[in-house]
């Protein structure tokens, strides 16, 4: 028997694989290509304690394996979240992981308090990194002070586990980690989207609405790996790793680098059952090796 | 259910000077196609380019369990697609979105094309003609080469006029001033237009002068095709569209919003829509162009 079931920091998954926020929507959208049921959890898209409309188009662009994105947070707010998407997550026997945003740490204790009450979320993802929506992110994923305040009021909000989500777009990734488990995170996501931008050399212009995006996809899977393998090494906490997972193979990398757990995101609009085929490919490669409990790779390319 | 997966390339041939027409057997997207979605597809196997292409259904072959695209060649993905063999498998998601709907009402209809946009309108027109409803097709381009399936089309029996810019086909000009001048002869009582967003803003400036309603299919850059990601959003109209006409607000009824002049601002409240699971076939009067 091989056992794929993971603990990331209180939230009980059933294996290693989930979706990164924002690419899988709030789950209905990929209903027919993926049974649900078989994933370790699935994380939703940032929501917010208002409905927010997100950036002007166009809030995507191609570039070299990856893709380019400003979407800016477009969602419902929490209640629509609440009253809409929650009751169809509810029919599957999956964790939903709500992933949360705020332009104050009063919008997250207040959200955070919601979705607490709420029947059916079952872990927090705190969205301290966007770097798309001007006043909000940004300002927090780079400032270690401001990072930990804001998990610390998750914190005193929620007994649901809390899964500090941080920037890659920092100096020292590692201090900010430290920071956020000190505040009382119970896991790190790792990494959000690398800042960048492309530019129309016939317009001579941004390609992007919002001028500046988010980096995913294979071209960052390299950085995102450095990370895990870093941080791993700097805190006791476990770890979602993710950033241009497309297959098994990567996903082993980062759970050999010291994720428990890994999610699938940009891989999921060229191959729309990416989550499955790292699945069953995790398994296949835990089978062909001889490891009958996952948690026996986490880390060990180091340990 | 959409299907995903592999298809058969039957036929990928130049049809126009960058046109190519590809024929793919998939039987199980075949079934449920309907005219005015579209497939997302794989341009090859490898990481870069890394995204799937949207391409409307140009043909829906029901009997033998065939789609076609009609593409043109603009960049690197529709170039790997121009150069796969016959026999080569592609990777093909869909049908997806919501394509067009043929109101009850319709009995004269304009079904508008500009440049590829004729693309997604031949499954139209021959639903069109199934119903029995009159047509008349208006398509615009650059040049006369470059007005694709009019033999096609005057193979179904319907009429096509065309507008090209430089006049070697047809009217010269835009096809939009060619549809200002036909609507006053035939007064057609519904329309279908695809094109690139500058060609369907100034149709709506002149279908919305004559009070004629129709529905529109939109382009938007993509990531997933499938309503996840948000990026492929559309401007359209708020249920609580708002005019503020000299500082009082007063509602108005969709797609009316170009009242007055002048001294009156009009403050716009949209919501956006994604062209890829919303649309991309939009009401007429529901998309708004930003100026
Ligand atoms: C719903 C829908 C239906 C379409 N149907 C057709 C069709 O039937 N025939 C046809 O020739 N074209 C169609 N297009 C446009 C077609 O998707 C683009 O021409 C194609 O994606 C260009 O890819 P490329 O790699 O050759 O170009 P590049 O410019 O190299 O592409 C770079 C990126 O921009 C995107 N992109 C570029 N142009 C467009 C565009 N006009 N619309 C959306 N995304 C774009 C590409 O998908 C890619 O992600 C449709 C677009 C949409 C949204
Ligand atoms: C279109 C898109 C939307 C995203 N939206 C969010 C979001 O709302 N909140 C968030 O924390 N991360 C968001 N992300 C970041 C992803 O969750 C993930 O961290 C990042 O894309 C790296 O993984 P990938 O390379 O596998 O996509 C988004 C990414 C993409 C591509
Ligand atoms: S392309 Fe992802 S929502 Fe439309």
């Amino acid at each position: 028997m091989i056992n794929l079931a993971v603990d990331l920091g209180g939230l009980k998954m059933k294996n290693p694989v989930t979706t990164a926020s924002g690419t899988f929507g709030f789950g209905p959208e990929y209903a027919p290509y993926v049974d649900l049921n078989r994933l370790g959890a699935i994380t939703v898209k940032g929501t917010t304690l208002e409905p927010r409309k997100g950036n002007a188009t166009p809030r995507i662009a191609e570039t070299p394996a990856g893709i380019l994105n400003c979407i800016g947070l477009q969602n419902p707010g929490v209640d629509e979240f609440i009253a809409k998407s929650l009751p169809y997550l509810r029919k599957y026997d999956t964790p939903v992981i709500v992933n949360i945003a705020g332009n104050s740490t009063d919008d997250y204790a207040e959200i955070t308090r919601r979705l607490t009450a709420a029947d059916g979320v079952s872990a927090l993802e705190v969205n301290i990194s966007c770097p798309n929506v001007k006043q909000g992110g940004m300002v927090f994923g780079t400032n270690c002070a401001a990072a930990s305040e804001v998990i610390r009021v998750v914190r005193q909000n929620t007994t649901l586990p809390v899964i500090a989500k941080l920037s890659p777009n920092v100096t020292d990734i590692t201090e900010i980690a430290c920071g956020v488990a000190d505040a009382g995170a119970d896991a790190l996501a790792l990494i959000n989207t690398l800042l960048g931008m492309k530019i129309d050399i016939k317009a001579r212009k941004p390609v992007l609405g919002n001028i500046m995006g988010g980096l995913s996809g294979p071209a960052i899977r390299p950085v995102a790996v450095r990370i895990v393998w870093q941080v791993a090494q700097a805190v006791k906490l476990p770890i979602l790793g993710m950033g241009g997972i497309t297959t098994a193979e990567d996903a082993l990398e980062f759970i050999l680098a010291g994720a428990t757990a890994i999610a699938v995101g940009t891989a999921n609009f060229v191959n729309p059952r990416a989550t499955m085929d790292v699945l069953d490919g995790i398994e296949r490669y835990m089978r062909d090796n001889g490891v009958k409990d996952v948690g026996e790779l986490v880390g060990a390319a180091w340990q | 259910m959409p299907y995903s997966g592999i298809a058969e390339v039957v036929v990928n041939k130049k049809v126009g000077p960058e046109h190519f027409l590809m024929r793919v057997l998939v039987p199980e997207l075949t079934k449920e196609a309907k005219p005015g979605q579209f497939v997302h597809v794989r341009c090859h196997g490898e990481m870069d380019p890394l995204l799937r292409r949207p391409l409307s259904l140009h043909g829906i072959d029901y009997e033998h369990g065939t789609i076609s695209l009609l593409y043109q060649v603009v960049g690197r993905g529709t170039r790997l697609l121009a150069e796969m063999p016959t026999g080569a498998e592609v990777d093909i998601m869909g049908p997806l979105g919501r394509g067009f709907t043929i109101p009850e009402k319709a009995q004269n209809v304009f079904v508008i094309g500009g440049g590829i946009g004729v693309a997604p309108l031949f499954p139209l027109v021959q639903a069109l003609k199934h119903y029995k409803i009159e047509q008349t097709i208006l398509l615009g381009a650059r040049s006369a080469d470059w007005v694709i399936g009019t033999g096609q089309l005057a193979s179904l029996g319907v009429k096509v006029e065309a507008a090209t810019d430089d006049g070697s086909l047809g009217y010269k000009g835009f096809v939009t001033d060619l549809v200002g001048k036909r609507i006053k002869v035939i007064k057609p009582d519904y329309f279908f237009a695809c094109g690139p967003n500058p060609m369907l803003k100034a149709l709506l400036e002149v279908t919305r002068k004559s009070g004629l309603d129709g529905q529109v299919s939109l382009e938007e850059r993509m990531g997933c095709g499938v309503g996840a990601c948000l990026a492929c959003v559309c401007k359209t109209v708020a249920s609580s569209e708002l005019l503020v006409a000299s500082g009082n607000g007063k509602t108005v009824d969709s797609g009316e919003w170009r009242v007055g002049s002048g001294t009156e601002k009009t403050v716009r409240e949209f919501e956006y829509k994604k062209v890829c699971s919303d649309g991309p076939v939009f009401g007429a009067g529901e998309v708004i162009f930003d100026d």
